[in-house]
């Protein structure tokens, strides 16, 4: 079976279940949105594939290996990800944050100035738009920034699997729209791209594939215009919604009325 | 044009410097010992010392100086420079180390409490009669703080900087009593005194068996570390960050943390608690080098090499002939910098 799949995925973090019989593909060459609202178990999930939290039940297998089980190394070869946010407080430059990406093809003792290196992190550099920001320090940039360095990171790891959890949350609207370009432009190449999304319109117009989580489960999945229906979103997010066909040729908007009375979640504050 | 030029020079000069800076450091270090070794009250040259040397080396058939000089030279001043190298080296490795596995920036075994759970156990095996096994009452002292300390951490729900060095403040408090409590119940007069000058971290009557603990301790542990130099640049974004990388992240942080607890504990059996080498150190060679492990690593271990050989040339010869536990002088210089980190990372307390 080609692509990612996840099949009956639970995962359980002190003693809450996060994740239940979670089940979703991400095709080969495509763009797989993950929605859901807060706390449907999007990150716990995505951490879950990547073997980064462990699986209590279920598989996760892509192009027919499993993922979550493999070996750490033979993983970052071969899967990339990019978190929500990551920071640090040590004076580490933008082309040595990108070069971590490197890491999992390096042995211990190699030495530092590989060429070959130094070139896939400049392209990579240059692929995210962060080629003028090389010899800046991470720690001074935006959060936006910071984001698209990141994912110059993960470009860096040539990866075959690219899993992105709110890569566009810090992103103003031209830097998002680049971004999705990027991601389309390298499932296209082959690569098969996941990631996290809150911004429906986003999803609507720029993936291939969606699949929605509600309470730790993964309640749809399909082709975005048939999926991210006024019902869907009612029974998912709790408001009330229209899709609004794009004027002249131009891409269907979600509009957003008003919240309903009773359904959907419930949130604290 | 000019900037471009201008560039391109300064940018080749770096290129030299990044080059050139492990050798120089080594050439320094190489000049200090022989310059720490002519330091004090009976003079000798440099090329009397490192006559002596090669006279006990068997690379030379007479030693070029009395039998009495011979002995100052080859018994008492080496084998103290060696190990104050050595000290040195192995407590900067250590905080670099914790530095970034901590990913806190005031990590060191000292602030950590780490050395003072290792003097704990050394004089807790010194009183009990165990003098020779003092090394490995270091180590377990220095590794059960260690495991104290990740265990609060833990109850804490993640050690954020702050509360690391609160808990290694309570660490430290405990085991300080409880040595307080053992020297005041059984040492007397003499050794009493002893005990404490050592407590304050000093290298006076280091011998060739220090030395070689410290070299040994150094070549069993520097390797695993020094090898671990790209996994720990990968732990600058957090644990998930570095596994996505495909570090094994629980097995190297319990190698390295166990390493760390080594060359405290005997660090700290040789040296005494020694504090400040360990947050000094890495800082300085961090803004000189950059944040790169492969590189900070080496650096930092013969910065501190240079480093506590000096301070324990000034603690031996400042004051002569009374001698200053070292670790005065370290904490005198560790402590304004400490000061200096906090209000640099100020966000993150």
């Amino acid at each position: 079976m080609s692509g990612l799949r996840v099949e009956l995925a639970r995962v359980v973090l002190g003693g809450r279940t996060i994740v239940r019989e979670a089940g979703f593909t991400a095709p080969t060459g495509a763009v797989t949105g993950l929605i859901g609202p807060n706390g449907a178990g999007k990150s716990t999930l995505i951490g879950a594939m990547l073997g980064l939290v462990p699986l209590a039940a279920g598989r996760v297998t892509f192009e027919g290996a499993d993922l979550a089980g493999m070996g750490r190394r033979d993983r970052a070869r071969l899967a990339a990800y990019v978190a929500q946010s990551a920071t640090t407080e040590d004076r580490v430059s933008v082309r040595d944050v990108v070069g971590l990406g490197r890491i999992p093809f390096q042995s211990a003792w190699q030495a530092d100035t590989d060429e070959g290196d130094a070139a896939i992190v400049a392209a990579a550099l240059a692929e995210a738009g962060m080629s003028g920001f090389a010899d800046r320090l991470y720690p001074t940039l935006s959060g936006g920034e910071q984001q698209r360095v990141q994912l110059a990171r993960a470009l860096a790891q040539t990866p075959r699997l690219l899993v992105l959890d709110e890569p566009t949350s810090h992103l103003d609207i031209r830097a998002q729209l680049l971004v999705l370009e990027l991601l389309r432009r390298r499932a296209a190449g082959g690569c098969t791209v996941v990631l996290a999304l809150h911004d429906l319109n986003l999803a609507l117009n720029h993936c291939d594939h969606v699949a929605v989580m509600k309470d730790g489960a993964v309640v749809a999945e399909g082709a975005p215009a048939s999926i991210l229906t006024p019902a869907l979103l009612l029974a998912v997010y709790g408001v009330h919604a229209r899709v609004l066909p794009g004027a002249g040729g131009a891409a269907p908007v979600i509009a957003f009325d008003r919240p309903a009375a009773e359904a959907g979640p419930q949130y604290p504050d | 044009m000019a900037g471009a030029q201008v560039r391109r020079s300064g940018s080749s000069a770096a290129a030299a410097l990044r080059h050139f800076s492990l050798p120089a450091l080594v050439v320094l270090l190489l000049v200090s010992a022989t310059l720490a070794i002519t330091f004090g009250p009976a003079e000798i040259s440099p090329g009397e010392a490192w006559g002596v040397i090669l006279h006990h080396l068997g690379l030379r058939p007479e030693s070029p100086v009395s039998r009495l000089r011979d002995a100052i030279v080859w018994e008492l001043r080496l084998p103290r420079a060696v190990a104050a190298m050595g000290v040195g080296a192995g407590l900067a490795l250590a905080g670099t180390v914790m530095q970034a596995l901590t990913r806190n920036p005031l990590a060191d075994p000292y602030l950590l409490g780490l050395s003072s759970g290792a003097a704990l156990g050394a004089v807790g095996f010194l009183l009990a009669g165990a003098a020779l096994l003092m090394p490995l009452g270091a180590f377990l002292g220095s590794l059960a703080a260690l495991a104290l300390a990740l265990l609060v951490a833990q109850l804490l729900g993640g050690a954020t900087p702050s509360r690391a060095i609160l808990t290694g403040i309570c660490i430290a408090a405990l085991a300080s009593a409880a040595t307080s409590f053992l020297i005041f119940w059984t040492a007397t007069g003499d050794s009493y005194r002893e005990i404490l000058s050592w407590l304050m971290g000093s290298l006076g009557g280091a011998v060739w068996s220090d030395a070689g603990l410290v070299a040994a301790s150094l070549v069993l542990c520097a390797p695993v570390i020094l090898a671990a130099g790209r996994a720990l640049d990968a732990f600058a974004f957090g644990d998930a960050a570095a596994a996505s990388l495909g570090v094994e992240v629980t097995r190297l942080r319990w190698t390295l943390l166990t390493a760390t607890a080594l060359l405290t504990g005997v660090m700290v059996a040789v040296g005494g608690a020694i504090g400040f080498v360990g947050l000094v150190v890495p800082h300085a060679v961090r803004l000189a080098v950059g944040t790169r492990h492969r590189r900070l690593l080496p650096h930092a271990m013969l910065v501190g090499a240079i480093f506590m050989l000096w301070t324990d040339t000034a603690a031996r010869s400042l004051f002569d002939p009374r001698e200053l536990p070292v670790g005065i002088i370290t904490a005198l210089i560790g402590a304004p910098v400490f000061l200096f980190i906090l209000l640099r990372y100020r966000r993150i307390t």
